[in-house]
């Protein structure tokens, strides 16, 4: 019934149809990597894939910063300040990026602490609980602090299309990435398209 | 005489006197996507996912009676598009985590969602605190995945007599009560033989202990889209999901 | 006595005597628990379970009305309840800052009740005294006038715990300000002139005056009432014997509660006879043996003043049985309380309330001249509308309809509000310019008028020229301008949170919709807003008016969708980019882990409060 035409935060809308190899990047922040499992389980069709893209920062390529890509895959939500620096940097040098599964679209189960109090957390599971003694909230700077609550990636920047699932399958993912890729609108039916 | 009929995206679907557009057009087995409509109850018009147009107005489908010559928009664009939005409110406004719900698979929500092809919530979420009764014997009530479509309300009301749901509150603020000073279910006369413990288009009603009985792939939803299954929705009365 | 507890027993015998004022009669629910609320103090639980054991509906009905109307309270909302009323013009003239004030000098929160339980402090939609504003209620009576000093005053009335009849009488001094007369308001009947004057033309010819007369209905929709009367009096009634015993009703509609709006205030407290009058003709000509008055709930305090001259008519033969010394001619009036909601303004949610429930606007059709209170045929006339009907018995139809244009006859009454040098009640013939009703009011700098409240239209100066008219600028009556010093985004923001505040929730746009635009609204005033922004409100905006349920949500985002066509400006120089941002403070959500970690390092920073513009909170 009619795609989404979710698309409409404005900016830039790369063509990515044309012949030149793209480049891609992905990353997983509050996720479980679940969703890049399921990129691998596009299997042999991988050989395809990466003729046709160069893969720049992502766990498959062990690059720590995002280049000029064309196109970005994130996986997972937004529960503290690494995140953000992240998904900042790849909606800075991707031009079409892309929410990849349940936590990046709607927050999934880290989301689930939401309607909890962060510090009372915090002092819960380091310095109340039953078997701490001595206990004392992690301060070191190399950690990254946790947000008050999880939120989405597109609640911090903005999202040009969206792979629902959880996560969703390597046969989804082709789907919406040989599209991307053929310069169509992406479309997931039945039965790729799914929540769970 | 020749039988009244309305022209549904051009197509002439006869009508019975009394009968709305929805009832026409389950008759005939085109789908017009809904909610809180349910073919055995009163309907009551509040979810709008059946908003078409008849004569250029924009109307809801359960509730407007169909008049000979009626001409409806039901399958376009803007229709689709003005849904899906409704939708993602609906999302957004509620605690929709599917992975995680046992009607996954078999939730009217999440069907409509695919065949609208509703990709992300869109909003901000809401992320609203709403604790779960788990009072019952038999019954779960997670008021997370509330749509307020009062079917519950309806069913409980109307056939049970029993009226175990209400609404209270009011705007954003509205929500699902039980008949009990103390505000839980074991403190009803609710019970799993009810009708309304049947109605439930979402996850909030749930039998205790019989979650994810039916393997991903085989359920309601897995099967055949939404769309396709006019003819289960309008039969729903002797078929009720559990 | 609100922190008292109360046994179920003590709760029983105190409502006990609620009931039997009804009747037991369930449709009478929202009044019991009104009733019932000013001698408890609140609803506890226990009291909701006894009011549904002796009315004998399920106890979550009962909850489920409680809940719906702002003016009940589920918890003990303090011996002194201070609301002050939040439109615009309240906030123009200052009542933010003394909402605050008052919180400070009385050491409690907004919203929270003082630990004592003395005093709670919050807002309310507007209470319809933008002519003499700022104004609060306190316990239901409205206080007008504001101003730091009397503010500091109420404190220490309140800290003395003063009762109210011991407080200044001046503070409650609700003046008329009428500023300009015309065909009605210049009226000097004595009372029952108009309906003895119905009684003498009869029914018939009574109806065929009203047509002549091509009065419209002057709540805002502007439907022809004597087509209205007619459809009314031919309707059939659920029976035969229905009929005969004249079940058929005439409801006046005075829940004023579009914000801005306060004539019909003024015509309850100074012109009740002529209000009574076209209620009693209205009755007459349809056939109807009761009338009833939908008061809104923040009017409560003009009800002693009503219930007493209802009382004289009686005395005088104008209600009750033979009226006018008509042998077989009965008729009563009875009045209803609102309890805080909006929405009962809209006809049909006016009679569920009405009818004891939560106040949802019915599926139409049908239509309340065919299926209304009761399910009888009922006909809901606005307070103004009425008072015309009572003039055109006495002068005929035909006088009338000579008056204001050939579409809009008549006069027409505006409550003038915001910057003006007299704000008041204004009546003029229908046709008159906004721009001489701004030249009359003393409003020299008006870069903006809202019309007929938030749900009407937003002019700019070049439409200043346009008429107030049903075939130009209709309005129901409020008139609230804006001088050119004014932030007409804020204007709007207060609209989109009044909204989201009123609506029912019973359909899915409206329920969700205004609480989107009010958050897009806040966003930008937060300085976080964008271009993106500005796109949602206008999808949402469609969304609404094309599958809300009701006129509520299907005007819920016009005054944002006005002041963006008119005044973009004020929206723009808020947006912090045209790209997106969050719509809350990345570095303040990290406020929390910040603390308990007691870590202060760059890493536990965003710069993000140094990237605002000047605008940020």
């Amino acid at each position: 019934m009619g795609a989404e035409r979710e698309p409409e935060r404005g900016a830039e809308r790369v063509v990515v149809g044309d012949k030149r190899k793209l480049r891609l990047a992905t990353a997983s922040l509050a996720g479980c990597f679940g969703c890049h499992m399921s990129l691998l389980d596009i299997d042999e069709r991988l050989f395809e894939l990466v003729e046709r893209v160069d893969f720049d920062r992502s766990p498959l390529t062990d690059i720590k910063h995002c280049g000029a890509c064309d196109i970005g895959l994130i996986e997972g939500g937004i529960c503290n300040a690494e995140n953000v620096h992240v998904l900042r940097e790849f909606r800075s040098h991707c031009k079409v990026l892309i929410a990849v599964g349940a936590c990046a679209v709607n927050g999934g189960l880290p989301a689930q602490r939401n309607h909890l109090d962060l510090g009372q957390c915090l002092q819960e599971i380091y310095l109340t609980a039953p078997d701490i003694v001595g206990g004392k909230i992690p301060n070191d700077p190399e950690l990254p602090l946790p947000l008050d609550k999880v939120h989405p990636i597109h609640e911090i920047v903005r999202i040009d299309y969206f792979i629902p699932g959880c996560p969703p399958s390597g046969d989804a993912i082709w789907k919406f990435l040989t599209d991307l890729l053929d310069g169509r609108t992406p479309r997931l039916g039945h039965p790729l398209l799914h929540f769970d | 005489m020749t039988q009244p009929s309305i022209l549904l995206d051009g197509l002439p679907v006869p009508f019975v006197d009394g009968q709305t557009i929805m009832d026409a057009a389950m008759a005939a087995d085109i789908f017009i996507p809904h909610l809180c409509h349910h073919p055995e109850f009163k309907p009551q018009g509040s979810c709008k996912l059946c908003t078409v147009k008849a004569n250029g107005r924009y109307v809801s489908a359960c509730t407007l009676p169909a008049r000979d010559g009626m001409e409806v928009e039901n399958n376009s664009p803007d229709l689709n598009d003005k849904r899906r939005t409704l939708l993602q409110m609906l999302f957004v406004e509620g605690n929709h985590f599917c992975p995680s719900c046992e009607k996954s698979g078999n939730c009217m929500l999440q069907a409509l969602a695919y065949e609208l092809e509703m990709l992300s919530p869109h909003f901000d979420q809401f992320y609203p605190n709403r604790a779960v009764d788990a009072s019952h014997p038999e019954v779960l009530l997670d008021f997370n995945r509330c749509i307020l479509c009062e079917l519950c309300v309806r069913a409980s009301r109307d056939v049970d007599r029993k009226s175990v749901f209400s609404l209270s509150g009011r705007g954003i603020d509205k929500h699902l009560i039980v008949n009990a000073e103390s505000g839980r279910l074991a403190d009803t006369d609710f019970s799993w033989a009810d009708k309304a413990a049947h109605v439930c288009p979402v996850g909030v009603i749930l039998k205790k202990r019989s979650g994810f009985a039916v393997p991903i792939g085989k359920r309601r939803y897995d099967v055949e889209p939404i769309g396709m299954q006019v003819e289960r929705l309008a039969a729903r009365s002797a078929d009720e999901e559990s | 006595m609100s922190e008292e507890c109360f046994d179920a027993e003590e709760l029983e015998e105190l409502l006990r005597p609620v009931v039997e004022r009804h009747n037991g009669e369930p449709l009478q629910l929202v009044q019991i628990l009104r009733e019932a609320q000013e001698v408890v103090g609140y609803l506890p639980a226990a009291l909701l379970t006894a009011t549904a054991r002796a009315l004998k509906l399920p106890r979550a009905q009962v909850e489920g009305v409680a809940g719906f109307y702002s003016f009940f309270h589920l918890t003990p909302p303090g011996r002194y309840r201070v609301l002050f009323s939040d439109n615009i013009t309240d906030r123009m003239l200052g009542s933010g800052e003394l909402l605050d004030r008052l919180c400070n000098k009385l050491w409690v929160e907004r919203r929270k009740l003082s630990e004592d339980g003395l005093v709670s402090v919050d807002t309310t939609s507007c209470t319809g005294m933008c002519d003499q504003g700022p104004a609060l209620l306190v316990n239901g009576q409205p206080l007008t006038r504001l101003s730091g000093e009397r503010i500091d005053r109420i404190s220490e009335l309140i800290r003395a715990q003063l009762p109210l009849g011991d407080w200044p009488a001046e503070y409650f001094r609700v003046e008329d300000n009428i500023r300009r007369r015309d065909t009605l308001l210049s009226a000097e009947w004595p009372a029952g002139e108009a309906l003895r004057a119905a009684i003498a033309r009869g029914s018939e010819a009574m109806l065929a005056e009203m047509k002549l007369s091509n009065l419209r209905g002057r709540g805002g929709a502007g439907f022809t009432t004597a087509i209205k009367w007619e459809s009314a009096r031919r309707a059939a009634c659920h029976t035969e014997a229905d009929a005969q015993a004249g079940a058929r009703y005439v409801i006046c509609n005075a829940d004023e509660g579009e914000p801005g709006t306060f004539k019909d205030r003024v015509l309850l407290s100074s012109y009740p006879d002529l209000v009574f009058d076209g209620l009693s003709v209205a009755g007459f000509t349809i056939g109807a043996r009761k009338g009833l008055i939908y008061l809104r709930g923040e009017y409560a305090y003009l009800l002693p003043a009503l219930r007493e001259n209802l009382e004289r008519r009686r005395r005088s033969g104008l209600l009750g049985r033979a009226v006018g010394g008509e042998v077989g001619l009965d008729f009563e009036i009875d009045i209803h309380l609102g309890a805080g909601a909006y929405v009962c303004g809209e006809e049909t949610a006016l009679l569920e309330s009405l009818e004891g429930k939560r106040g949802i606007p019915r599926i139409r059709p049908p239509f309340p001249v065919t299926a209304g209170y009761r399910g009888q045929p009922t006909v809901v006339n606005n307070v103004e509308t009425l008072c015309k009907a009572a003039l055109i018995a006495i002068r005929g139809g035909a006088w009338f309809a000579g008056l204001g244009t050939k579409q809009s006859t008549g006069s027409k009454l505006l409550s003038i509000s915001g910057d003006v040098e007299m704000p008041g009640i204004y009546e003029y013939p229908f046709g008159v310019s906004v721009e001489q009703v701004l030249q009359d009011c003393g409003a020299g700098n008006a870069q903006a008028v809202q019309v007929s409240g938030p749900s009407g239209v937003c002019l700019a100066m070049h439409e200043f020229s346009r008429s107030i008219a049903f075939e130009d600028v209709p309005t129901a009556g409020a008139f609230m301008v804006f001088g050119s010093h004014r932030d007409m985004f804020e204007v709007a923001r207060n609209f989109a949170h009044f909204f989201k505040h009123e609506s029912c929730g019973f359909c899915t746009p409206c329920r969700v919709g205004t609480s989107l635009v009010a958050n897009c609204m806040d966003k930008i005033g937060k300085g976080l807003g964008t271009q993106y922004e500005i796109n949602q409100i206008f999808k949402i905006h469609r969304l609404l008016h094309a599958a809300s349920h009701c006129g509520l949500g299907q005007a819920a985002c016009n005054p944002l969708f006005d002041t963006l066509q008119k005044f973009r400006p004020a929206y723009e120089r808020r947006l912090c980019s045209l790209d997106f941002e969050p719509a809350f403070d990345l570095d303040q959500a990290l406020a929390a882990a910040r603390q308990m970690t007691g870590r202060d390092d760059p890493a536990a920073h965003f710069g993000f409060a140094a990237r605002l513009p000047g605008v940020a909170s």
